[in-house]
């Protein structure tokens, strides 16, 4: 047990000296810092003396200790662009990406889980045809496309939802907030169900699987001879063994929607994180490129982290033969 | 045995098959296929088959900006499904458009496998350490979505490439990290695959005949590990499209100097509001389609290539 804790906490500590090692050679190494930070009529012995006082001259590895200790303390310099404190900037951004990416997740979860609880129960019904034709065309429809055919649909020819940005928001404390608002609620809609879609799809995919694997076996056959009521062996007994890998997936799905966020956010100019990223991308701005990619796989590391340890408190069969443990079979 | 006979014997074998069998059996399987074809030709001969030279500027004219589709008010015969705002034919644009998200699909599905499968031998077939650190590296990027990744790839390989070198390279950036985002499927099926292979008598066989372990790697074991490759392949296509056309339409990917489908749909986005929707639907629509068609193949043929299932 410890070991295989031990051994998930220095994997992940592994992965995130990669990504602080890309981000620092990054911003170290990617264009000039000092020509990023000085005017053009600085001397040759100013811009010296500044490096120097900057520490740009120590060897690497001091230069990487100190970025690593910054970022510890969430410090990643100063934007190019806006010219203001990396932490600042994610900061202010942070809550519409949050608000939005658990919105989603929210409407996946509440929307996919019982169309895939039908689909399972009615395989041969018509609605669960149409359940799965839709799905597989949410497959096939990339997350922007869907964005776009929205705005087109309710932002264009219907004209009954605002079509970029988070409208009216409220200021609590330093969390903005657009929930408390009609307006800022009716922003929400269209990026939310965006995002959501495909989560949705895949939520639904998985529930009905699972649900179809668990009505098969025996312990629900037995239910049945008892003359237990259909629904309580269908919500009673089968969806409650379905829920564990979907809570799983769902809990590793969080990251891949702070991923898909990104392009959501781009379609609406949603003000979030993402859209910085985007932005910090086509205009070269490191320290917010290297911020992110370290935030970013840092929450990777901690869902995943969470999620093996879990898996290993849930399912006793990983204790048992501790030389098989994280390895795969 | 001549080419012809040898060719002959070819068709003949494959219509003998069981792959054969069941994409006949399959109205799903052939509609795609068809779908695919008509990309795929148009595509690849959009310079003789589009009808019009969307990219040279001596044919277009700025004064055919924003025509409508043929069957709106407005609509010029010309235009099938319209122009942009610069008058170049939506259609046109579109086969040219497709020409570059395929390429990029195909090369990035190519170099992702050339990569996924060779890690996968050597992987399946040495074992030991070098098994352990490559399965490892797979664990930790498969913890990552592949778009967020060829993101990541993307954007860090363009903020190392001076600026004006951008546009010159960004195809290629664009195949190496859509590639690189992806070989992990590939890795562990064939490792999975060549472990079990490995442990057969002509493996065993050709090895105590002395070939060297590369050439009964490439020779003797992959062979029998293509089937699931195959599969993977069709359904990365998809993926691979869908990304290149994401990262695109982000304005990270290929530039609008020669246009994917992403960037059309980018470009387009713009025309929205002002009520030229056709811009924009059009290739979002043809990209749909083509991921769509893409998709149902690969379901097809894991479940035509799948014993179990039969």
């Amino acid at each position: 047990m410890i070991a295989f804790i031990i051994r998930r906490f220095l994997q992940s500590a592994l992965v995130m000296l990669t990504v602080g090692l890309i981000a620092f050679g990054l911003f170290r190494y990617v264009g000039d810092p000092i020509n990023n930070m000085v005017g053009q009529d600085t001397s040759l012995q100013e811009r010296e003396a500044l490096r120097e006082g900057l520490g740009l001259n120590d060897p690497f590895v001091v230069q990487f200790g100190r970025f690593v200790g910054n970022a510890v303390q969430g410090e990643f310099g100063i934007s190019y662009r806006h010219r203001r404190p990396v932490e600042d900037l994610i900061a202010e951004r942070l809550p519409a990406t949050l608000e939005l990416s658990i919105i989603a997740a929210l409407i996946a979860l509440l929307v996919g889980v019982p169309m895939g609880v039908y689909t399972g129960l009615h395989r041969e019904g018509f609605l669960s045809r149409v359940f799965m034709t839709l799905s597989l065309i949410g497959v096939s429809l990339p997350t922007f496309l869907i964005g776009i055919l929205l705005i087109l649909l309710f932002g264009v020819v219907l004209q009954w939802l605002p079509t970029f940005g988070r409208g009216d928001v409220v200021q609590l404390g330093w969390w903005s907030t657009g929930l408390l608002t009609t307006g800022g609620i009716k922003a929400l809609i269209m990026p939310s169900i965006t995002l959501a879609l495909f989560q949705m799809t895949l939520i639904m995919r998985l529930v009905r699987s699972e649900m179809l694997e668990v009505l098969r076996t025996d312990y629900i056959k037995f239910a049945r001879a008892r003359g237990l009521a259909n629904r309580a062996i269908n919500f009673g007994h089968a969806l409650k063994n379905t829920l564990v890998p979907v809570i799983t997936i769902t809990g590793l799905q969080l990251g891949s929607i702070i991923a898909f966020a990104i392009i959501t956010e781009s379609v609406f100019q949603w003000p979030g994180m993402g859209l910085l990223f985007i932005q910090a991308i086509n205009e070269v701005d490191i320290p917010v490129m290297s911020a992110y990619l370290c935030m970013i796989a840092l929450f990777f590391v901690i869902i995943n982290l969470i999620v093996d340890l879990l898996y290993y408190a849930v399912d006793p069969r990983l204790r048992i033969d501790s030389t098989a443990v994280g390895r795969h079979h | 045995m001549t080419v012809s006979a040898n060719l002959v014997d070819g068709v003949r074998r494959f219509r003998d098959s069981d792959v054969y069998y069941s994409f006949k059996h399959s109205p799903v399987a052939i509609v795609a296929a068809v779908v695919t074809a008509i990309f795929l030709i148009s595509a690849l001969f959009a310079p003789w088959l589009a009808p019009h030279r969307p990219f040279d500027p001596a044919t277009v004219e700025l004064l055919d900006g924003f025509t409508p589709p043929v069957w709106q008010a407005g609509g010029d015969p010309r235009f099938l499904l319209g122009t942009d705002d610069q008058g170049r034919d939506i259609l046109s644009t579109i086969m040219y458009g497709a020409r570059i998200s395929l390429g990029v699909g195909f090369a990035a599905v190519a170099f992702a496998m050339v990569i996924g499968v060779g890690l996968g031998l050597v992987s399946g077939y040495l074992g030991g350490v070098i098994d352990a650190v490559i399965m490892r590296v797979a664990d930790i990027q498969l913890s990552f979505p592949a778009i967020l990744l060829a993101l990541l790839i993307d954007g860090v390989a363009r903020s190392l490439l001076p600026r004006d070198m951008h546009d010159e390279v960004a195809i290629y950036v664009l195949v190496f990290a859509i590639g690189i985002s992806g070989w992990v499927q590939y890795a562990r099926t064939v490792r999975g695959s060549t472990m079990v292979e490995k442990n057969k008598e002509y493996v065993q066989a050709a090895h105590v005949m002395g070939i060297p372990p590369a050439l009964i790697m490439l020779r003797h074991v992959l062979p029998n590990a293509m089937g699931p490759v195959l599969v993977i392949g069709t359904i990365h296509l998809a993926v691979a499209i869908i990304t290149e056309a994401t990262l695109s339409f982000l304005g990270v990917g290929v530039p609008p100097t020669s246009p994917s489908l992403g960037t059309l749909i980018r470009v387009g986005n713009d025309f929205l509001f002002s009520g030229e929707w056709w811009i924009t639907i059009f290739p979002g629509a043809a990209l749909a389609i083509l991921v769509l068609a893409v998709n149902l193949l690969g379901d097809w043929l894991r479940d035509a290539l799948n014993p179990k299932l039969r």
